[in-house]
C-alpha cells in the first residue's frame, strides 16, 4: 500500500522536475535560487533581527537584521492613528465588525437581494457609530481624528455601499432602450473609465468646492468617498452589463411573454442573474478597488500607509522604514489574498455548474 | 396631458430630454459657478496664463526647461516624462510578464511554483505601497563617495544609477527610435496585407531584409550624431564626491519603473497564463504527432496563438497600467499629473488645468488604444483558417 503511494508521489516528482535533462537542470538552478533568496531572508527577518518592545538603541547599533521592536513599539500607531489612544478599542472593534461583514458576505446564505444589503448597511453603521460616537456614552471622535486601519476600512466600505447601487443606475441606463440615455451613459462611462483613479480624487478634493455651492461641498472626506464610488461605479457597471450581455435573449422576451413590467424584469429575472455570471469580475473589482484605497495618501488623508509613514518618520524610527512598509504590506496582502483566493474558488465552483 | 403622457413617443423623449438636458444643465452650472467663484479671487480665465513663466524648477526633465519656460511648456514636460516612464516599463512588465506567465504553464514544477509566488507577491500588495518600498531601498544604496561599480561600468548610488551612455546627440537617438517604429510598422502593415500570390518564403524574405536594414541604420544614426572629440561609450567614473559621465537614473524614476514593472507584470503574467491555458490540447498534439520538438512547439505554435489570444486584454491592461504612472507624485517624480497638480498650487488656475489633465489624459489614453487595437487587427487570425 505504501509502495504504491510512494511511487505514485516519485512519478509525479519526476513528471514535474525531472521530465528531461534540460528540465532537471532548470529545476535544480530555480531550486537553488528560491533556497538563496529564501535564506537571505530569513537570516535578516528571524536570525539577525531584533525582537521585543523599545529597543531603539539596539537597533540603532545593528546593521544586518530586520528591527522588529518598531513593530513592537508602534503599531498602535500604524493601526489606529490620531485616533484617541483610550478609545482605540473602538477603532479596532469596529474594523472587527467589517471584518465578520465581509466573511458572512462571502456566504452564500446571505446571497439575496434583501440580506446583503442589509448586512451591508447595518455593520457599517455600527462601524460609523462606533467609530464617530457622541450616543451611547461615547465619547465623540470626529473624522478628522480618524486614522490608520480603520479610515483605509471606512473609504472602502464607504465606497463600495454608495458604488454598487449606482453601478446598477449606471448599468441600467447604459442598456437602455432609449438611444439618447444609453449614449450620453456609454460616454460618461468611458471617459471616467479612461481617466486615473487619482486624478478623480484630485479633482474632488481639491476642485469641486469652487464649482459647488455651499451647503453641497460637505467634508473632504466624504467629497472623495463620493468621487472614488462613482470611479467605482463606472467599472462595476461594465461589469454588471457584461454579465447581462451573457445572460440569454430568452429569458428577457420570456419574462416580457409573461407580461412583467420593466422593474420586475430587472429586479426578478435580469439582475439576479447578472450578478451570478459577473460574480468573479466583481469579487476582482472589490480586491483592486481595496488596494486602490491607499492613494488617499497622496490627497493628504491618514489611511494606514499614512499612518505607517507617520509612525516611521520620527527621527528615532526612520532607520525602521523597510520593516514598516513590509507590516502595512503583510496586512494588505492577507486580506487582499484571502479575497482573491476566494474568488479563484468561487470562479471554479461555478465552472463547475455550468459543465 | 393625460393622453400625452401616455403616448409613449412623446414619454420617451420627454426621458431623453431630462436626461441629457439634465446632465449638460449640471456641468455648465458647475462651470459658471467655478469661474464666477475664481473671478471673485481676482483670478482671471481662460487659457492666457499658459504663456506666462511658471517661476518653479522641475527635477526631471527630456527637453530644455527653467524657471522663465511657460506653463504650456512645463505641462508638455510632464506630458513627456509620463509618456516617457511609461515607454520605458510597459516593455519592461510586459517581458518579465510573458517570463513569468511562461513560467507558470511550462510544466516544470519548480518554475511553476516561482512564477505563483512572484504573482501572489506583487498582485497582492497595493502599487504605491510597492512604489515607496522600493524608493526607500533605492534611497539607502551606499553614497556615491562609497559605491563600488560593477558590471564595469554601473554604479548603484543613493542618488541615483549610474548607467555606461553613449556620446551620441539626443536628436539621433530620436530618429533612430523612430526607424526602429517605422520598421515595426512596416513589418506589420506587410504581414496585414499579405497578398494573395506572394509565398511564405517570399514574405520572410522581406521582413529580414526589413529587420537588416533597421538594424544597420540604427548604427549609422548613431555614428552620425556623435558627439565629436569624444569617446562614443561614456563611461561614469568616480569624481569627488560623485559620479561623472554615463546616464544618470534619478532614484524616484529608477522607483517608478520597478514598481510599474513588476506590478504590471504580475497582471501580465495572469493574462499570459490564461491565453496560454485557452490554447486548445489539439493544437500542441498535432504538432508533437509531427514530430516537432517543444521548443518549436512553444515558438511555432503555443506562442504565437497565446499571443494573439492575449491581445485585447492585453489592450486594456497597457492603457490600465499607463494610468497607474500618476503615482509618481507620491516620491515627486514629475510627471504629468505632479506637473498639473503643482501648476493648480502655484497659479490657481484650477479649472483649466484640470481640463488639460482630463483632455490630456483622454487623448494619450484612447490613441494608444487605437495603435494597439490596429496591431490586434494586423496580427489577428483571419477568416476561418483556424477556430480557437
Amino acid at each position: 500500500m505504501s509502495t504504491a503511494a510512494s511511487d505514485t508521489t516519485m512519478s509525479y516528482i519526476r513528471k514535474h522536475y525531472f521530465a528531461t535533462p534540460l528540465n532537471s537542470a532548470i529545476s535544480v538552478l530555480l531550486a537553488l535560487f528560491t533556497l538563496w533568496v529564501l535564506w537571505s531572508l530569513f537570516d535578516w527577518a528571524v536570525l539577525k533581527a531584533i525582537w521585543g518592545k523599545g529597543l531603539n538603541e539596539e537597533c540603532r547599533a545593528h546593521e544586518h537584521g530586520a528591527c522588529w521592536s518598531f513593530v513592537a513599539t508602534r503599531w498602535r500607531i500604524v493601526l489606529f492613528g490620531l485616533y484617541p489612544f483610550e478609545e482605540q478599542w473602538r477603532s479596532a472593534l469596529a474594523c472587527l465588525v467589517m471584518l465578520a461583514v465581509a466573511v458572512l458576505s462571502c456566504m452564500p446564505a446571505f446571497w439575496s437581494a434583501k440580506r446583503l444589503p442589509i448586512l451591508w448597511v447595518l455593520g457599517f453603521a455600527t462601524f460609523f457609530v462606533l467609530m464617530r460616537g457622541g450616543v451611547f456614552g461615547l465619547t465623540e471622535v470626529t473624522e478628522r481624528d480618524w486614522g490608520g486601519l480603520s479610515l483605509t476600512v471606512f473609504i472602502f466600505a464607504a465606497v463600495c455601499l454608495l458604488g454598487m447601487p449606482l453601478a446598477i443606475i449606471f448599468a441600467l441606463l447604459r442598456r437602455s432602450e432609449l438611444p439618447w440615455i444609453a449614449k450620453t451613459m456609454a460616454l460618461v462611462i468611458d471617459v471616467i473609465r479612461s481617466l486615473p483613479l487619482l486624478s478623480i480624487m484630485f479633482t474632488f478634493a481639491i476642485v469641486l468646492p469652487f464649482v459647488l455651492p455651499d451647503w453641497a461641498i460637505g467634508d473632504k472626506l466624504y467629497r472623495v468617498i463620493v468621487g472614488y464610488a462613482i470611479f467605482f461605479a463606472c467599472y462595476q457597471a461594465e461589469i454588471i452589463r457584461g454579465g447581462m450581455q451573457a445572460l440569454l435573449m430568452g429569458q428577457e422576451e420570456a419574462a416580457k411573454a409573461l407580461g412583467m413590467g420593466y422593474w420586475h424584469r430587472i429586479g426578478y429575472i435580469i439582475l439576479p442573474q447578472a450578478f451570478r455570471n459577473a460574480l468573479p469580475p466583481t469579487i476582482n473589482q472589490f480586491v483592486i478597488t481595496f488596494k486602490e484605497t491607499s492613494l488617499v495618501t497622496i490627497i493628504g488623508f491618514f489611511d494606514i500607509l499614512a499612518s505607517g509613514r507617520a509612525a516611521a518618520g520620527t527621527a528615532d524610527w526612520s532607520f525602521a522604514t523597510i520593516e514598516m512598509y513590509l507590516f502595512v504590506g503583510f496586512l494588505f496582502f492577507i486580506f487582499v489574498f484571502c479575497l482573491s483566493r476566494y474568488g479563484a474558488y468561487l470562479e471554479r465552483r461555478m465552472a463547475v455548474g455550468s459543465r | 396631458m393625460q393622453s400625452l403622457l401616455k403616448n409613449r413617443a412623446f414619454r420617451d423623449a420627454a426621458l431623453q430630454v431630462a436626461f441629457v438636458g439634465g446632465l449638460v444643465l449640471m456641468v455648465v452650472a458647475m462651470f459658471l459657478a467655478g469661474r464666477a467663484n475664481l473671478e471673485a479671487q481676482g483670478m482671471t480665465s481662460g487659457f492666457g496664463f499658459l504663456e506666462r513663466a511658471t517661476g518653479w524648477r522641475i527635477s526631471f526633465s527630456l527637453i530644455e526647461y527653467d524657471t522663465n519656460s511657460s506653463y504650456a511648456h512645463a505641462v508638455m514636460v510632464g506630458i513627456l516624462n509620463s509618456l516617457f516612464l511609461g515607454v520605458i516599463s510597459l516593455p519592461i512588465a510586459t517581458i518579465i510578464g510573458v517570463t513569468v506567465g511562461v513560467m507558470r504553464t511550462s510544466g516544470n514544477g519548480m518554475a511553476e511554483l516561482l512564477g505563483t509566488t512572484f504573482v501572489e507577491l506583487f498582485r497582492n500588495v497595493p502599487l504605491i505601497l510597492q512604489l515607496l518600498f522600493w524608493y526607500t531601498l533605492l534611497l539607502a544604496l551606499p553614497s556615491p563617495r562609497h559605491a563600488e561599480p560593477i558590471f564595469g561600468g554601473i554604479a548603484l548610488t543613493g542618488r541615483g544609477i549610474y548607467l555606461p551612455g553613449l556620446n551620441v546627440a539626443a536628436s539621433s537617438v530620436f530618429v533612430a527610435f523612430l526607424l526602429l517604429l517605422a520598421c515595426f510598422a512596416l513589418g506589420l502593415w506587410m504581414n496585414a496585407k499579405r497578398w494573395p500570390g506572394l509565398h511564405l518564403h517570399q514574405a520572410r524574405r522581406e521582413r529580414n531584409i526589413l529587420w537588416a536594414l533597421a538594424l544597420i541604420a540604427i548604427p549609422v544614426m548613431f555614428w552620425l550624431g556623435r558627439i565629436p572629440e569624444t569617446p562614443l561609450v561614456d563611461i561614469p567614473r568616480a569624481a569627488g564626491l560623485n559620479y561623472k559621465g554615463g546616464i544618470r537614473v534619478s532614484p524616484e524614476l529608477m522607483a517608478c519603473v520597478i514598481a510599474i514593472a513588476i506590478y504590471g507584470a504580475a497582471y501580465i503574467a495572469e493574462i499570459v497564463r490564461a491565453g496560454f491555458n485557452a490554447i486548445p490540447k489539439g493544437q500542441y498534439e498535432a504538432g508533437h504527432a509531427l514530430g516537432l520538438s517543444s521548443w518549436h512547439i512553444f515558438s511555432r505554435i503555443r506562442l504565437p496563438l497565446a499571443i494573439r489570444i492575449v491581445m485585447p486584454t492585453m489592450i486594456n491592461q497597457y492603457v490600465w497600467l499607463f494610468k497607474a504612472t500618476t503615482i509618481g507624485i507620491a516620491i515627486s517624480f514629475t510627471d504629468f499629473f505632479m506637473v498639473i497638480s503643482t501648476a493648480i498650487n502655484q497659479s490657481g488656475q484650477t479649472l483649466e488645468l484640470i481640463a488639460i489633465l482630463m483632455g490630456g489624459f483622454l487623448i494619450i489614453n484612447y490613441s494608444m488604444a487605437w495603435v494597439l487595437n490596429r496591431v490586434n487587427d494586423a496580427i489577428k487570425l483571419k477568416g476561418t483558417q483556424l477556430r480557437i
